[in-house]
This record gives C-alpha cells, sequence and structure tokens, in this order.
C-alpha cells in the first residue's frame, strides 16, 4: 500500500509540469505533423487528405531552400561569435577590475531590451544617409553612404550582427555564474605550481565550464531559430527573401498568405531540424564534459 | 395568498419580458480597425464611433484597434476561424479576393433597400470602387483610402536653377530635373539624390504607378489574372532600375518606407513618392517650402489607389448587419468624412465631401490635399487578386531582385508571371 501510495504522490507531483507539456508542447506538436498531411481548408471547404502533395511542394519550393540556407548562415554566423563573446565578457567581468559592476550591466542591457524596440534603434543606427553609420562612415572617412538593409549580400550579415548583440549579453550570464562556483583554490595550486594564465584558463577553466557551454550552445542553437522579432521590423525578409528565416517564413505562410497546411509541414520540417541538432549535441559533448 | 401569488408571477414575467425586449433591442457590434499612419486617426475613429453611439440608442459599438493592416486582417480573419468574426472592419481593399475565398464578408448590395441606399452607394469616387466591387456586387466600402503623390522641396529646386513651382511632368523631366537636383560633395559622395521612390516591404504599390502610367493594368477584375510579363511593365521595371544604375538621380539599392519622409526633411532626397497619408506629418515636420503634385506620366498619367475599405462580417445576426450597415453609411456622409480627412490626410471618398464647408475651409488653407482629389481621376485599382498576399509577395520579391541587381528585368518578370500563374490557376 504504502508503494502504492508513493507512486500517486509521484505523478500528483509531476502532473502540472505534464500538464502543461502536454497542452503546450506534444499536443501542438502531434497536431502539426497530422495537419501537414492535409490541405488547408477555405470558407466551408474543411481540410482534406493529401498525403505527401505538401512535402512535394515543399522540395520544389525555391523560398524554402533559400531561407534554409539563410538560417544555416545565420546560426553559422551568431553561435560562435555570440558564444565566444560571452565567454571573453565574462572573464573580463569576473576580474578584478575597476568598473566592473558598470560593464556588467552594459553587457547585459541589450538582453533585458525587447528585441522589436532594440530593431528600431539598429534600423536608425542601418539607415543610409543619416544614420550613425553613415555618420561615421562620412564624417571620419568622407566614404558615401551605405545601404547595408537594402542590399541582398549585406542584409543578412547585418541582422547577424544585431542577434549577436542581443544574445551575448544573456550567455554571458550564464559563464559569469559558472566562473563565480569555480574554487578559487585551484587558481591558487595553479599559481604554485608555476601554470601560466592562458594555461590555467585551457586547461582549467574551460573544461569546468564545459556544462554550462553544452547549455548555452544549445540554446544559441534555438534562438539561431528563434529570434526573427528583428526581421520583422527591419526587412520582412526582403530585398527578395535575402534576410528571411525559416520560423519567418512559416509566419508568413501561416498568417499572411493562409497556407495554414504548407505551414504545419515547414513546421515538421523546423521540429525535425532541432531534434536533430539537440540530439547531435547531446552525443557530441557528452564525453568531452566533466560534470562536478 | 392566491391574487398575490398571480402578482408576483405577473410581476416576475413582465420583468422577463422587459429583460428580453432590451437585450432585443440593444445590438451589440464589434468593430476592428487598423491605424497605419499615427495616433489621430485612432482618436478620430473612437470619437465618431462615441458620437454615433450617443445619437442611436440601442446601438453599442465597441471599437477595437487591431494594429496594423496586416494585424488586422489576421486578426479578423484568426477570429472567423475560431467561430467570433468582427460584425464590422477597416480591412485593406486589395484583401477582398481573399475575404470573399474565406467567405466571411457579405456584399452590401444584400442591405441595400431604399433609394437613398442607392444614391449613397453611387456616391463614391469610381477609382475607389474598383477595388470595392467584383462579380456586379459591392464588398468594400471606400473609407481609409489614399494615392501617391509627389512632394518636392521647392528650396532645392530653386538653387539647382529650377523653377521652383514646376515638378517635372513626365518620365524624361524626372530624369533631367533629377541630374539637375543631384548634389555631391567635395569626397564625391551624393549628399542630396534627386528623387527617391521607397521600394522596401510593399514596392509593387509606387511601382504601379509606373506601370499606370507606361499603361498598363498589373491584374484583371475577377482576380484570376496577372500580366507581370507584359513588355510594358518590363519598360517600366527598367525605367525603376535605370534612376539608380543608369542616370544616377536615385539611391541604388531597396529604399526605406518608413525613412523615406524624414530623408526628404533632412535634404537628402530633392523630390518623394510617398503616400497622401503623410501630408499631415510633411506639412508639420518639413523645415522648408515644399509642393505637392500628380506623380509624373509617360504614355498617361496615373497612380494606384490605396488604403483601407469597410466590410460587413456574414456570421452576424440580421440585426447587427443593419446596425452595421448604418454605422457605414453615417460615418461616410460628407460631415463625418470630412472630419476624417482633415484628421488624417486621407482621400475624403466621394465628391460631396469635398463640398462640404469645413473641407473647403481646409482646402483654402492647405491647397496639396487637393491633389489628391485630381489626381483621383488617372487613378486605378490597386493590384488585388485572389491569393493577394501569396501573389503581391511573388511580385515584390520580382522588383526586389531586379532593383537589388540579382536578377534581370525580364527574367524577375517571367518568373513571377510563372508563380502567380500557379497560385492562381484554381480560381480560373
Amino acid at each position: 500500500m504504502m508503494h502504492k501510495r508513493e507512486w500517486i504522490y509521484g505523478w500528483l507531483f509531476l502532473s502540472p509540469a505534464l500538464v502543461f507539456l502536454f497542452t503546450f508542447t506534444h499536443y501542438p506538436a502531434v497536431t502539426t505533423v497530422i495537419s501537414s498531411f492535409f490541405s488547408t481548408p477555405k470558407g466551408r471547404r474543411p481540410a482534406k487528405f493529401i498525403g505527401l502533395e505538401n512535402y512535394q511542394a515543399l522540395i520544389q519550393d525555391d523560398v524554402f531552400w533559400k531561407v534554409l540556407l539563410n538560417n544555416f548562415w545565420f546560426a553559422l554566423g551568431t553561435i560562435p561569435i555570440s558564444i565566444g563573446l560571452a565567454l571573453l565578457m565574462a572573464l573580463w567581468v569576473n576580474s578584478h577590475l575597476k568598473g566592473k559592476t558598470l560593464s556588467r550591466v552594459a553587457f547585459f542591457a541589450p538582453t533585458v531590451l525587447p528585441l522589436i524596440a532594440v530593431a528600431n534603434i539598429w534600423l536608425f543606427f542601418y539607415t543610409p544617409g543619416f544614420g550613425l553609420i553613415d555618420q561615421f562612415r562620412s564624417g571620419l572617412f568622407g566614404l558615401p553612404a551605405i545601404n547595408l538593409l537594402g542590399n541582398p549580400d549585406t542584409v543578412l550579415a547585418a541582422m547577424i550582427v544585431v542577434a549577436i548583440w542581443k544574445e551575448a549579453g544573456f550567455f554571458m550570464i550564464f559563464y559569469l555564474a559558472a566562473l563565480q562556483s569555480v574554487p578559487p583554490v585551484l587558481k591558487e595550486a595553479a599559481d604554485v605550481e608555476g601554470a601560466s594564465s592562458f594555461y590555467y584558463l585551457r586547461k582549467v577553466l574551460l573544461p569546468l565550464l564545459m556544462p554550462t557551454t553544452l547549455f548555452v550552445s544549445i540554446n544559441a542553437v534555438i534562438n539561431s531559430f528563434r529570434l526573427v522579432d528583428h526581421i520583422f521590423v527591419m526587412t520582412e525578409g526582403g530585398p527578395d527573401n535575402a534576410s528571411s528565416l525559416l520560423l519567418y517564413y512559416i509566419y508568413e505562410t501561416a498568417f499572411k498568405y493562409w497556407q495554414s497546411g504548407y505551414a504545419a509541414t515547414l513546421t515538421v520540417v523546423l521540429l525535425i531540424l532541432l531534434s536533430i541538432l539537440a540530439i547531435g549535441q547531446f552525443f557530441l559533448f557528452d564525453r568531452k564534459i566533466h560534470y562536478k | 395568498m392566491k391574487p398575490l401569488g398571480t402578482l408576483r408571477t405577473g410581476i416576475a414575467s413582465m420583468a422577463l419580458m422587459m429583460g428580453m425586449a432590451s437585450t432585443a433591442f440593444a445590438v451589440d457590434l464589434e468593430f476592428y480597425f487598423p491605424v497605419a499612419v499615427g495616433g489621430k486617426a485612432a482618436d478620430t475613429i473612437q470619437a465618431l464611433t462615441d458620437e454615433y453611439v450617443a445619437a442611436n440608442s440601442g446601438v453599442n459599438i465597441d471599437a477595437v484597434y487591431a494594429g496594423s493592416y496586416g494585424d488586422t486582417v489576421t486578426k479578423a480573419l484568426t477570429a472567423s476561424r475560431g467561430g467570433k468574426p468582427p460584425q464590422l472592419s477597416v480591412i485593406l481593399s486589395v484583401d477582398m479576393f481573399t475575404l470573399i475565398d474565406e467567405e466571411v464578408i457579405m456584399p452590401f448590395d444584400e442591405l441595400i433597400e431604399t433609394d437613398d441606399d442607392k444614391a449613397w452607394l453611387e456616391s463614391f469616387y469610381p477609382a475607389f470602387m474598383e477595388n470595392s466591387q467584383t462579380g456586379g456586387k459591392t464588398y468594400g466600402i471606400p473609407f481609409q483610402r489614399s494615392t501617391p503623390v509627389l512632394y518636392w522641396n521647392k528650396e532645392a529646386f530653386a538653387e539647382a536653377g529650377l523653377d521652383p513651382d514646376t515638378p517635372p511632368a513626365t518620365w524624361e523631366e524626372t530624369i533631367e530635373m533629377g541630374k539637375k537636383l543631384v548634389k555631391k560633395d567635395s569626397d564625391g559622395n551624393v549628399t542630396r539624390w534627386g528623387v527617391r521612390i521607397p521600394s522596401s516591404g510593399f514596392p509593387y504599390w509606387l511601382f504601379q504607378g509606373l506601370t499606370t502610367q507606361n499603361d498598363v493594368i498589373l491584374a484583371n477584375s475577377d482576380g484570376n489574372e496577372t500580366y507581370f510579363d507584359d513588355p510594358k511593365v518590363a519598360e517600366a521595371l527598367q525605367y525603376l532600375v535605370d534612376l539608380s544604375t543608369k542616370h544616377e538621380v536615385m539611391a541604388p539599392g531597396i529604399i526605406e518606407w518608413g525613412a523615406t519622409p524624414k530623408a526628404f526633411f533632412e535634404g537628402q532626397t530633392a523630390m518623394m513618392w510617398t503616400s497622401t497619408g503623410n501630408l499631415t506629418n510633411v506639412r508639420e515636420n518639413a523645415p522648408f517650402d515644399f509642393g505637392v503634385g500628380l506623380l509624373p506620366g509617360n504614355k498617361r498619367r496615373g497612380a494606384p489607389t490605396g488604403g483601407g475599405n469597410f466590410y460587413i462580417f456574414a456570421e452576424s445576426s440580421d440585426e447587427q448587419k443593419k446596425a452595421a450597415f448604418d454605422f457605414v453609411k453615417w460615418i461616410t456622409q460628407p460631415a463625418q468624412a470630412a472630419k476624417w480627412t482633415i484628421a488624417t490626410g486621407y482621400v475624403a471618398p466621394g465628391p460631396a465631401t469635398w463640398e462640404t464647408e469645413e473641407m473647403k475651409a481646409y482646402t483654402a488653407d492647405f491647397a496639396p490635399a487637393l491633389v489628391a482629389r485630381d489626381q483621383l481621376e488617372f487613378a486605378v485599382a490597386e493590384l488585388s487578386t485572389y491569393e493577394n498576399q501569396r501573389v503581391t509577395a511573388v511580385f515584390n520579391d520580382a522588383l526586389a531582385a531586379a532593383i537589388t541587381g540579382a536578377k534581370s528585368v525580364e527574367e524577375a518578370l517571367a518568373e513571377a508571371q510563372e508563380k502567380a500563374d500557379a497560385i492562381l490557376k484554381d480560381y480560373r
């Protein structure tokens, strides 16, 4: 009887989280997969089963391939740089320098600001002619106006910069917390042994930070698919989809073009991609991580 | 005890009947409206709605600010799919086919009863009705409508040795004058461009000005056929591209809509094409003397119309439909429409509005407001088809590709036509 009752307690404790997970994660995911095999309902015409037609359309959709490639470059551009920067900033504000509170606040500020508001500020930075960047360019170097957002070759890079600026401070917080939990005796021991600072960083600190790096890198990967707010404000995916990302394209398909069946198909692709990436990261990093 | 009991029942049933009666007379309407040009529009809508409700007891109108045009149509369609549509909404005129296709709106013809109603339906500018009617029925009533016009900086014109009161009237003159207006600094960098035709987000709208001037339309009135690969469309696009690349009178690349008025105020461009919705903004913020004129012509003068219409939603009770219809009739009457136009700069939808005392006083004080009206004579329907958002997205992508030089004009337009054909084939 005791065992049985404990079993009930267990489920009771789990149930709040389970209910939310099922309502907002598992159930929508399953219905999305189901919807991807149906046509889009229009007016009084209900959705009908069309098998793999949506997936065939997906393969032939050159915009899909373009946004997927964009997303690849966006991920490649944002993930390593924002993690690297986060680590550098964390090491910087963890050292005993003057004004470290001020720099902590400065580094963390972008995270607190809503991305929509921030995107409007960046829009001003990038504005050709009288934007901040152009004022520097023409004032200091006498260079001509540059239209970063209006050129398909530069627009994605401009979006990547905004994302890095937004994310690095957030990741820094995790690294900072991890750094502060590193026992000072390790540093003292390293000093006694005559190890250089760089050796200490490479052989002691970085391995100890690996669990944080795994956590941060999974978040960075998810964010590289999730962060699209600034695209709404700054480019709407243009010019000619040069700055459109997968999630933004899903939004357009579902709520602008009202192709809900096809949008479900795109979402399935996003789900699969994210699952593969998350699982891959666990396996890749697992061997290199020292959990205390 | 018995009589008292009967009395009680009587009172109770009377109270019940009165309660039912009052719910039967009070009609609740939900009304979504978008704001595209700033705060004054929202206040004016709210004030007009309150005025109507005060004068018509028994009607409650809940005016809901629903965001941008895009947000509003998304909200209205989502609410309809969820079974709780608004009864009334202002939505882009070009979304008419989408709303019909989703079977959420109803034609006004079903609510027209008296000769007065018929006369009212005839009282709008035909240019605005083109986007409001299809298949012989009227689905939208013009309200929040605009058209693009040419704004020019008179000081810059004088400085360049041009007559400050004469804007370019043709494509060629735009190039000639533009070349004189371009100003460069000692490093050879351009500090003032001749003209600015914004192309971010929805380049098709202003581009439609060019195609109309080149005497070609982009889509048929049934909304199931586009003519993107017409040689005259290609010619118009080539002209737009050449303004930057060949004649160098316009900044290269995609030009941002939002920054355009600011660039004009800052003297970064001597002329700009933008909506009449900016009239009040320019009037208040331009630090120099400016002019407002018709868009220059080529084979003819021409411009698209734009903006929003009133739609009545099909899933409403008969009382609600009647009340919504009555409200639309009231708010588009000259007295109300004049208030609206003066507060926002939107073009008054019918000739009678321009004859009101308020409007006469307004235009006497601010003549540029008349330009929009005069241009309506040359205006055509804004590009609108079934699956409108998808078709215009395809077209916008093609325009962006040509403007940024990623594709040739012919290649981009041929591809767009092919994609539009694929999307529209089910509607033919």
